[in-house]
């Protein structure tokens, strides 16, 4: 069963408190990207007391850096890119009220307390999946550092954008669960 | 002597890149075809069956397969009775990279100083390996390298008294610790012997290799296929959500070393292991 998650442009706690680790979840709404040189960015601007170029209160990011769009796309192929670049960052986005990030790749360690901590959980969305998941983005705008090219930051509008909870905020992580159902002995 | 125009570098990088990105190489997708099918779990199915029509959307629309199209890594092997003329060989691979990267709608995903994280004009925009070979014959290899299994790949100099069991585990904790960074189902490309800058262009070229052949050599194909069965038991799975299919294929290239060493390379290449090859 897929579980139909809005965000628009905010998500509701309750409904990310419910979310479980395998959770499979199809989320519609608005998403603000981050890359590694947007992250460093942001931590910049808060550093020196600037606002932020749209407030992360109650937010879902999505970790992407888009190809560029052919003319009349929205935006090119757009599949998540891995999270664990983004572990320095994490504790930032969260006392921002980042209420979840989508990326993918593996997690584990430490990190997993301040999803507790925040109430934030952790989307993976399938990695190679671009030319795809660019077709779910309805409306694509740059909202900070254009000079960035595909770093910069976008407000995503997306419908019914596929993603699997893999770290929920009950210290779950479905890497791990999966991986010790699935492993085997080697036949030699 | 044959006298061949640089300029024919510059315009096949650039068709060549392109093709590569929209179009997944036909062994790889026969291989995640059947993996739809003989995967075991639920999740791995499904995830694999997306994989699947991703890349027949993408060829079909002409689209980017993934949104990273990584380092270009072209292999250019030149015959040593092949006279080029016209200008500088790397600048018109360079350039054709740039020309492809533009036209064919791809993210430039190389940045120029990787410490300072700049680009200055005229850096670098890929990673070329020459190789001269007998007769006049060309051949351009191109792979678009994207760094989410780079980043997990791995080199290290064993001792000769490790053996071949602690290779082997080493190869197998590779592809454990890569887990779902690699965008698995993966393809492993080992390069053992050589030496330390050698066992990694093997792993390169092994990783590079299509995948519906084995070795030629029998033990080294028997130890792909050993390879292959342990990193299918880890459990990873498709994009690490669970199953039996973690790797497509184990290619492993060997190549004499010094009687004191053993180096090993792994070189990880995602589901979207992007690879052309054309003779010139
Ligand atoms: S590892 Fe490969 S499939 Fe995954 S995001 Fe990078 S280029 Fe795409």
């Amino acid at each position: 069963m897929v579980i139909g998650l809005e965000c628009r442009p905010t998500v509701d706690p309750a409904a990310i408190h419910a979310l479980k680790a395998g959770d499979a979840v199809s989320l519609s709404g608005e998403l603000i990207t981050i890359r590694d040189a947007t992250a460093k960015r942001l931590v910049e601007l808060a550093a020196t007391g600037q606002p932020l170029p749209v407030h992360l209160g109650g937010r879902l990011l999505y970790a992407v850096g888009p190809s560029p769009a052919r003319p009349g796309q929205v935006v090119g192929s757009a599949g998540p890119t891995t999270i664990e670049r983004f572990v320095a960052y994490l504790p930032f986005f969260f006392e921002q009220g980042v209420r979840g990030i989508i990326a993918k790749g593996e997690l584990h360690g430490p990190i997993m307390r301040e999803f507790e901590k925040a109430g934030a959980v952790y989307f993976a969305a399938i990695g190679g999946l671009g030319a795809l998941l660019g077709k779910q983005v309805q409306r694509a705008e740059v909202v900070a550092f254009p000079d960035l090219g595909p770093e910069a930051q976008f407000r995503f509008e997306v419908h019914d954008f596929p993603a699997v909870v893999i770290i929920d905020r009950h210290g779950g992580n479905y890497h791990e669960t999966a991986r010790a159902r699935w492993r085997r002995d080697p036949a030699r | 002597m044959r006298t061949l125009d640089v300029r024919v570098l510059c315009d096949t990088t650039a068709r060549l890149l392109v093709e590569a990105n929209y179009q997944i190489p036909p062994d790889i997708l026969e291989a995640l075809r059947a993996a739809a099918k003989s995967e075991q779990s639920e999740i791995g199915r499904q995830t694999l069956a997306h994989l699947v029509r991703n890349y027949e959307v993408a060829a079909a629309e002409r689209l980017p397969v993934c949104q990273d199209s990584g380092v270009t890594v072209v292999l250019l092997e030149t015959g040593q009775e092949v006279h080029w003329t016209g200008g500088s060989i790397e600048q018109a691979i360079f350039e054709g990279i740039r020309r492809g990267t533009s036209n064919g709608y791809l993210r430039v995903s190389v940045v120029g100083d990787p410490i300072a994280r700049r680009t200055a004009a005229g850096a670098p925009p890929g990673v070329i390996h020459y190789e001269i070979v007998e007769g006049d014959r060309v051949r351009l290899t191109l792979a678009s390298k994207g760094f989410g299994a780079e980043n997990m790949s791995a080199l290290r100099m064993f001792a000769p008294a490790d053996g071949p069991a602690a290779v082997k585990d080493f190869i197998v904790d590779v592809i454990e610790h890569a887990g779902a960074n690699a965008c698995p189902p993966v393809i492993v490309g080992v390069g053992i012997g050589g030496t330390f800058e050698k066992a990694a262009l093997l792993a390169k070229k092994a990783v590079l290799r299509p995948i519906d052949r084995r070795h030629q050599r029998p033990e080294t194909a028997a130890l792909e296929a050993e390879l292959l069965d342990r990193i299918n038991c880890l459990g990873i799975g498709p994009q690490g959500l669970g199953g039996v299919v973690t790797a497509l294929a184990v290619n492993v290239e060997l190549y004499p070393t010094h009687i004191a060493g053993l180096p090993v390379a792994v070189n990880i290449g995602c589901h979207s292991n992007r690879r052309v090859s054309t003779e010139l």
